[in-house]
């Protein structure tokens, strides 16, 4: 693998993948994370350098956690920068919510070893909840951050980034978008450092945040902003490329932005200077001022919200500067979804007066069905989620959360009512509970579970809530990759690791009424569901059966058969439960208006076979 | 304008199109040339329709504009239709004829328009190049080879900025070798199903 080669020359790597290299370059000590799209294969590198280390006996060089939640990966890893390492922690934008906690204040308290926190955003919400802009959170904590525009100024920026942390003594927050990390480019790849492996932790009253240990610190952390910018008027991350015969016209833009930038200034042949910031906070603000001394008129272009356009109007008003600023407020850009080339060539066509390079899109008038991502087939969620339905059908809230069951949204199932973050499934569930009469039965993963659902568990049994919450137990992080969790007898770094139960840590929480069924026996699942619904207070059902992908793949290793399943059309009564109402994607209509199975989808989970009345579904032949 | 070559591959979760995209990186970079790759995760993998884009050459970034595709390459005929926005008449168009049907499809919830008429719809918009990969793909040894098929079919039409034979090379050592005689046989068999067109 290109990643773990320890030498110098050019390759191929994803936005996240070099990062990672970055880090490795930079020595880094320890890595956490809780993993999410798009920030995931940041650490699954992490991950797979130290199982492949671990299985030859070896010292991968760095201690690597996939943690409980992102609070706890960043705590882990400010206190191994505290001893002196070299850290690293990476998350997706709505993880530094979770973390931020610890964000905040560890602000304050500062780092000894470098420390990188990792936020990738996701504007236009390719696979989150929101598209929140984190650079806010820089601002908020007082933390400098950096804004990779290629993943080569991600390695860059990653490597160099300890440096800079630990000359400031602060965390540092690298922000990237979807197209950085998942976009692949050319990285001029450099040798490892050797890291530390062991720090020592030095002890200080000033780190322990007490009211008056606070105070200092917070005039401390404004002075080291100080110190930061006098490193942004520096960083050769900040610069100004000249495009044709600049005369009075700026470009002030950061992150994947520049890139569309760069290249339709290119295309429409225009003369302006583009100011491309690398360091965006604090800004370099002598730079910032020059520049805007040096052009009558600036088009800001950042994704999301006007973070970089009210800074500039701000530094244009302090100077007494009559410069116009384009932008957002002047309603030549938005503040929704991400950024490409059209946005920015029509933005660009309508600010200076020029043609549009690009043609309006193509458009078919054929209407295509849709193609919206599904539960795959044979997945267990899909045979609990049937089981539940059968057990009581109307007038049921179904608070969800985030993981694949979150497409258990979809027809023909529709049993996802309402989200908001990790482990929101169970808090939401009591108000629920509260708040009317309506049945209520909720759903979460198990990795959702140790995240961020035991408290509201501990709630529901505390106040004794007339709920049932559903954790369905499959062993994985599905749906960003099969990562490990607590729940799994292994860890990031390939060791055998200490299975923590589900149920046990529910009966733990107070839950009296918990059982734990196989949904693969649809019949006995929903009879659980039926008396968990009697029950008059909180009560658990703990769905325990392995992700079918994960389930085949071992299998295979095992060379076991996977038997497929078809239907026998003779015995076939076309009564469609397996397709209306279990809604398995491999089962499809013929031409002839008959029930078929796609050979080529089934993963063989057999659960068609049990729902079917007429016993017309039985196992064909060993596949794949 | 520097020459830019711009590449869109569709199809759906799971068919191997981000992989197609990347190796056609790793030609590019094995070729010497600038290039950029997109890729979308998590939630599209799971059946759902999937665009990969690849820019070589006098590129900043790795997404495409709406009709600038010099080829839109599909494993899927009505993923094809669905990206056309790439499209202008000039762009090379290249499908796999197989359906993969939808499950808004196979429910009876949404309809799968006639095969033919997509076709028809598709040399609207550009050349049209109908590749049989499942068929290629079987001829030379497993339906496995069906992307190679694909890949093949792409260096056959020379907008590729780089030789072919640098695309196969980088297929090939991307797998193993008890399977590299019968992807070497689907790339050329994709290469002559577009240079007969």
């Amino acid at each position: 693998m290109e990643l773990l080669e320890n030498k110098t020359g050019k390759k191929l790597l994803l936005g996240n993948e070099a990062i990672t290299r970055g880090a490795l370059e930079a020595g880094v000590d320890v890595a956490t994370t809780y993993p999410g799209t798009p920030s995931s294969e940041i650490a699954d590198a992490f991950s797979m350098i130290a199982r492949d280390a671990t299985s030859k006996n070896k010292d991968p060089g760095f201690y690597f956690e996939y943690s409980t939640n992102e609070k706890v990966a960043l705590e882990v890893a400010a206190a191994a920068s505290l001893c002196g390492l070299r850290s690293l922690t990476c998350m997706k934008h709505v993880g530094l919510n979770v973390a931020s906690d610890a964000f905040m204040t560890y602000l304050y308290i500062g780092c000894k070893g470098g420390h990188i926190i990792v936020s990738a955003d996701d504007p236009g919400c390719h696979s989150s909840q929101n598209e929140q802009d984190n650079r806010y959170f820089a601002i908020f904590a007082g933390a400098p951050m950096l804004e990779p525009a290629t993943p080569q100024e991600a390695k860059e920026m990653t490597r160099v980034g300890f440096d800079i942390s630990e000359e400031l003594s602060s965390p540092i927050l690298l922000r990237t978008t979807t197209r950085l990390n998942h976009i692949r480019g050319p990285v001029e790849i450099n040798k490892f450092k050797e890291p530390k492996r062991k720090g020592y932790f030095e002890k200080n009253p000033m780190l322990v945040t007490t009211p008056a240990v606070a105070r200092v610190r917070h005039s401390e952390l404004l002075n080291m902003l100080k110190k930061a910018e006098v490193l942004s008027e520096k960083s050769p991350f900040n610069f100004i490329l000249n495009i044709g015969k600049p005369e009075h016209w700026g470009i002030v833009t950061s992150g994947v932005s520049f890139n569309y930038v760069k290249e339709i200034v290119e295309d429409l042949g225009l003369n302006v200077r583009i100011l491309k910031l690398g360091m965006t906070y604090p800004l370099p603000r002598a730079m910032c001022e020059n520049f805007i001394k040096s052009c009558k008129n600036i088009v800001v272009v950042e994704e999301l919200e006007p973070i970089l356009e009210d800074q500039f109007k701000a530094i244009a008003f302090d100077i007494g500067s009559n410069v116009k600023i384009f932008g957002k407020s002047t309603g030549h850009f938005s503040r929704l979804y991400e950024y490409n080339l059209d946005i920015v060539a029509d933005a660009f066509s309508k600010i200076f007066n020029v043609k549009n390079p690009f043609n309006k899109p193509a458009d078919s008038k054929i209407k295509l069905p849709s193609r919206p991502p599904v539960l795959c087939p044979g997945c267990p969620h899909r045979a609990t989620y049937f089981a539940a339905k059968k057990a009581k059908p109307k007038d049921v809230v179904y608070p969800t959360d985030i993981g694949c069951y979150t497409l258990g949204r979809y027809k023909p199932l529709e049993m996802a009512d309402l989200l908001l973050c990790m482990g929101s499934n169970a808090g939401m569930a009591c108000g629920l509970a509260v708040a009317t009469d309506q049945k209520i039965i909720s759903f979460m993963g198990d990795s959702t579970f140790f995240h961020a659902a035991i408290p509201a568990i501990i709630d529901a049994a505390h106040h004794n809530h007339d709920l049932v919450i559903t954790i369905l137990d499959n062993r994985t992080t599905a749906m960003t990759g099969h990562q490990p969790h607590p729940g799994t007898d292994f860890d990031g770094m390939g060791r055998k690791a200490k299975r923590i139960l589900v149920e046990d840590v529910v009966k733990g929480c107070g839950i009296d009424h918990v059982e734990v069924v196989d949904p693969n026996k649809i019949k006995e699942t929903t009879e659980a569901f039926k008396r968990a619904l009697e029950f008059k207070g909180p009560a658990v059902i703990v769905s325990k059966s392995p992700c079918i992908l994960l389930e085949n793949r071992n299998k295979t290793k095992r060379g076991e058969d996977i038997f497929i399943y078809e239907i026998d059309q003779e015995k076939c009564k076309k009564c469609k439960i397996c397709i209306s109402q279990f809604g398995c994607p491999s089962f499809y209509y013929g031409k002839d208006g008959a029930i078929y199975i796609d050979a080529q989808q089934c993963n063989g989970c057999g659960n068609c076979a049990s729902i079917c009345p007429f016993g017309a579904i039985s196992p064909k032949e060993a596949m794949k | 304008m520097n020459k830019k070559t711009n590449i869109v591959l569709t199809g759906v979760g799971g068919q191997g199109v981000i992989t197609a995209a990347n190796i056609l990186g790793k030609a590019a970079v094995k070729a010497g040339l600038n290039v950029y790759v997109s890729e979308i995760h998590g939630m599209a993998q799971r059946g759902g329709t999937v665009d990969c884009t690849v820019r070589i050459g006098a590129v900043s970034g790795a997404l495409v504009a709406n009709g600038t595709a010099d080829v839109i390459l599909s494993t899927e005929p009505i993923e094809t239709l669905r990206y056309i926005k790439y499209s202008n008449k000039n762009t090379k168009i290249i499908t796999d004829i197989t359906p993969v049907i939808p499950f808004t499809v196979s429910a009876g919830i949404e309809e799968y328009p006639e095969l033919d008429k997509i076709f028809e719809e598709l040399k609207n918009y550009g050349s049209l190049y109908k590749i049989d990969a499942v068929k290629i793909a079987k001829e030379s040894g497993s339906i496995l080879t069906k992307n190679t098929v694909m890949l093949g079919a792409l260096a056959g039409i020379d907008v590729l900025p780089f030789k072919p034979e640098i695309l196969l090379e980088t297929i090939l050592e991307n797998i193993p070798d008890k399977y590299k005689e019968m992807n070497k046989k689907a790339f050329e068999g994709g290469l002559k199903a577009t240079r007969k067109h």
